[in-house]
């Protein structure tokens, strides 16, 4: 009898702690929200009301209207929405995604084989402190100011955490598990395949996710020098023609693809290092 | 060396290494008979580890060297399985996959694999963490792993380095017992380290005592007592005590 109702008792606990757990979360969320719709509404009324000069601010609510319009206006800067954003992605994409395909290996590699390390490591030490839009004038020289040169400014800035990351990550390998691997007969090249990157993958996604970052922040200055479409060539003509709606719209956008690419790569991330978080 | 019909599993010979300055194993010499079990016992940091990773070549030696089957030591040539002191299952195979993981570097055929793996998570009472991660268990069941990972490698040179250590007494019993059965079963020869006196004498055929560094083989004791044994025998006691006399000026 006295154990029966412990354990209704107990049990009352328990649910009564889920649901307040639940009900936090749900004000959690609640008050994320609200923070942006004041935040939001602030800057609308701020507007109106002309607390502000309309030359330095746009509201929200032109933003919103200007977006509707850019989708198939190209004015003022010669392309629709659609356009800027593709020049952008196309860019942002060829040098990210080269930066990966070669920062990670070779990370990896110089990590793993002592000659490889070696032979690549002082001309990376060189390449690694130069700030990537320090290339800007070089690459416009050699390669002009079409996709090739934004992406190739693109790629040094993501190409290096990928690098640094990967050669950390791998360098970081448990010993011991180099020497399970080692009593198996292993050779090296198993080892560091079968070893050595799963262990680094952590470092890695690290690695890329800065790489994304930069990539993204770089993209929008190289655009600002030398484009002729692109959300951050959007920007600088927002401001030539004096528009901070464009301006604003720009900024928008690029947060938000920034954001979708952060969690399409955790999403990526949560495949390959699932384990961690069982 | 031409030495490939001889009896001896393992021969070591004048075996010395240093690191640095450090002197660990002075001039060791000794051979372990094929389908011998062998325990090491000896002082903490008197280089046990140390010979064990000098036979599979993860250290090489500075004098003298050791022999597998008459050969150079190479664990690319010889079947051995080695159960580090330290956790080594990869965090991020389940335990399927870490018991499955010696036996495909190997390169054993999958159908062979399947069975074997099968037989060790019955054998170790693994089934319920079959698809569990290693850091979702606790110490002693993720070191039931390395054991089986290692025993699934059917060796014929078994290397375990304290390999109880961590574990409760009734997983450890259980265990001795489990190596004792898979040692007769597959005639594989077994170097055992440990701490423990008492598992030395329920295990080992031979009982090799190191000396503090830098270390040197103080003693061999036989134990020649049919398995399984029996702790509370006097004969038993009486082994215990005299290993136990032996190593207590370290
Ligand atoms: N890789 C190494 N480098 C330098 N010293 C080492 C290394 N490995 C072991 N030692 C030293 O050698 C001695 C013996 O170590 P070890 O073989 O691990 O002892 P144990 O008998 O406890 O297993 C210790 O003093 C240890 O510090
Ligand atoms: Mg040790």
């Amino acid at each position: 009898m006295n154990g029966k109702v412990k354990e209704s008792g107990l049990g009352l606990d328990v649910e009564e702690f889920k649901r307040k757990k639940q009900k936090n979360a749900y004000m959690m969320t609640m008050l994320s929200v609200v923070g942006i719709l004041s935040f939001l509404l602030l800057w609308q009324i701020s507007v109106s009301m002309e607390w502000v000069n309309q030359k330095f601010l746009a509201s929200p609510m032109q933003v919103l209207n200007l977006f509707l319009v850019k989708l198939t206006d190209a004015s003022p800067d010669g392309n629709t929405l659609g356009m800027n954003v593709l020049a952008s992605l196309q860019v942002s994409l060829t040098g990210f995604t080269l930066a990966v395909c070669i920062g990670v290996p070779l990370g990896l590699l110089m990590g793993w084989y002592r000659g490889f390390d070696s032979l690549i490591r002082p001309i990376f030490e060189v390449v690694r402190p130069i700030p990537p839009v320090s290339w800007i004038p070089l690459i416009i020289v050699w390669l002009g100011i079409g996709l090739q040169a934004k992406a190739f400014i693109v790629f040094f800035s993501a190409f290096v955490p990928c690098v640094i990351n990967s050669y950390t990550g791998i360098r970081q390998t448990v010993p011991v598990l180099i020497n399970v691997a080692k009593t198996c007969g292993a050779s090296n090249f198993t080892i560091f395949w079968k070893i050595g990157i799963p262990s680094s993958m952590t470092m890695v996604f690290t690695g890329i996710k800065v790489a994304l970052g930069n990539a993204w922040s770089t993209l929008v200055a190289a655009e600002m020098l030398a484009a002729s479409a692109g959300l951050g060539y959007m920007i600088l003509m927002g401001r030539q023609f004096a528009r901070p709606d464009i301006i604003i719209l720009g900024i928008t956008v690029i947060g938000a693809i920034g954001m979708l690419f952060s969690s399409l790569l955790n999403i990526a991330e949560s495949k390959v290092l699932g384990w961690k978080k069982v | 060396m031409n030495k490939k019909n001889s009896d001896y599993k393992v021969e070591v010979k004048n075996l010395t290494k240093y690191f640095g300055d450090l002197h660990v194993l002075d001039d060791i010499s000794f051979n372990i008979k094929k389908g011998e079990f062998v325990c090491v016992v000896g002082p903490t940091g008197c280089g046990k580890t140390t010979f064990l990773n000098l036979l599979t070549r993860i250290y090489y030696p500075t004098e003298g060297d050791l022999y597998i089957d008459g050969e150079s030591a190479d664990p690319k040539k010889h079947n051995l399985a080695f159960v580090f002191q330290e956790p080594s299952s990869l965090p991020w195979l389940t335990v399927e996959k870490n018991l499955r993981f010696g036996l495909e570097l190997k390169k054993v055929p999958k159908s062979e694999i399947d069975r074997r793996v099968e037989e060790i998570i019955r054998l170790l009472g693994l089934e319920q963490f079959r698809n569990s991660y290693p850091h979702q268990l606790s110490v002693s069941t993720a070191q039931r792993i390395i054991i089986g990972r290692a025993f699934a490698m059917n060796p014929d040179l078994l290397l375990m380095d304290e390999p109880y250590g961590q574990m409760d007494v009734k997983l450890r019993f259980y265990l001795e017992d489990e190596v004792i059965r898979l040692w007769k079963e597959l005639g594989s020869t077994v170097v055992f380290i440990t701490h423990n006196i008492e598992e030395a004498v329920y295990l080992a055929e031979r009982v090799l005592i190191l000396t503090n560094k830098p270390a040197t083989i103080k003693e061999e004791v036989v134990i020649d007592m049919p398995h399984p044994r029996d702790v509370s025998d006097p004969k038993f006691i009486e082994l215990r005590k005299y290993i136990t006399s032996q190593i207590k000026w370290w």
